[in-house]
């Protein structure tokens, strides 16, 4: 395959003759594809979707490579996440979010942490009131749309990407979304007294 | 509404590390090809690109596309 520097691929991509510049750089695309994807298996059919689909929108795109790095790293860049995109569309188009969080079982509240040993008793109840206070904050202080993103994403563990495709949303507004509901609780457990080390080390296991 | 005593721990580990400013997937996506190189040519990246670097630590389905591009790269230098 020809060796080419940004600006030669950039010339043959837009030429007149730009088939074996889009021949050699799905080439790389697949190649790459099937390396980074090679702990999936049963993906071979899907690459070269993958890979017609970056390449289309690689070439609608070329405009907006800013030539900071080598062209075909941004290409794969490209190729990467319209792979994983998909994929866990795939994977998680079976599961409904009501699948994904707790149901309120009206039992008591009793964190794994009271159990465990190596805590203090004095130590285990302010673990115990911390995440207490925590799981109030999200009730309460959170806006609704806030509170779903949390409960999706942070406690039902569903991807980004597909938490906001479910949520008419994208996954950077999702982002903010999350990270405004996460500075507003920072900021209530502040004002509450909490200092950010004190919740940094509240959880970790103390030395022995 | 229970939310598992595990889960919780999480999410107060994520607040307690949330910054008042961090960049959006939008963003890490735009400086990835950047930050990808950098960082297979040994470079510093958490001084070069602080921000790009604290959201894939904070976001898996960045950081799930930043370790497959690593590899992909690795397969076609």
């Amino acid at each position: 395959m020809t060796e080419r520097t940004n600006k030669e691929w950039l010339t043959a991509l837009r030429g007149p003759e730009a088939d074996q510049a889009i021949s050699d750089l799905r080439e790389i695309l697949i190649r790459g594809l099937h390396y980074a994807l090679s702990h999936n298996g049963e993906l071979d059919s899907l690459i070269e979707d993958f890979a017609q689909d970056a390449l289309l929108k690689i070439l609608d795109n070329l405009d907006n490579f800013r030539g900071e790095s080598k062209l075909t790293t941004w290409a794969q860049k490209i190729a990467v996440r319209v792979a994983y995109t998909e994929l866990r569309r795939k994977r998680w188009k079976d599961i409904s979010i009501e699948d994904l969080l707790p149901e309120d079982s009206g039992s008591d509240f009793t964190p794994a942490v009271l159990t465990d040993p190596k805590s203090s008793p004095e130590r285990s109840a302010s673990q115990k009131m911390l995440l207490e206070l925590v799981e109030q904050l999200i009730q309460e202080s959170l806006t609704p749309r806030q509170r779903e993103a949390i409960m999706i994403v942070m406690v039902g563990g569903m991807p980004l990407d597909e938490a906001a495709r479910r949520m008419d949303t994208n996954r950077n507004a999702l982002y903010k979304l999350i990270h405004d509901a996460r500075k507003r609780l920072k900021q209530e457990l502040l004002s509450q007294g909490f200092t950010t080390d004190e919740l940094l080390a509240a959880f970790e296991t103390p030395e022995m | 509404m229970k939310i598992n005593a595990e889960t919780l721990k999480n999410i107060v580990r994520a607040i307690a590390k949330t910054r008042p400013v961090e960049i959006g997937c939008d963003e890490c996506f735009e400086e990835l090809d950047r930050f990808v190189e950098m960082k297979l040519e040994g470079k510093n990246v958490s001084e070069a690109m602080p921000l790009v670097e604290e959201h894939l630590e904070r976001c898996g389905n960045c950081r799930e596309e930043f370790e497959a591009l690593l590899l992909a790269l690795q397969a076609t230098p």
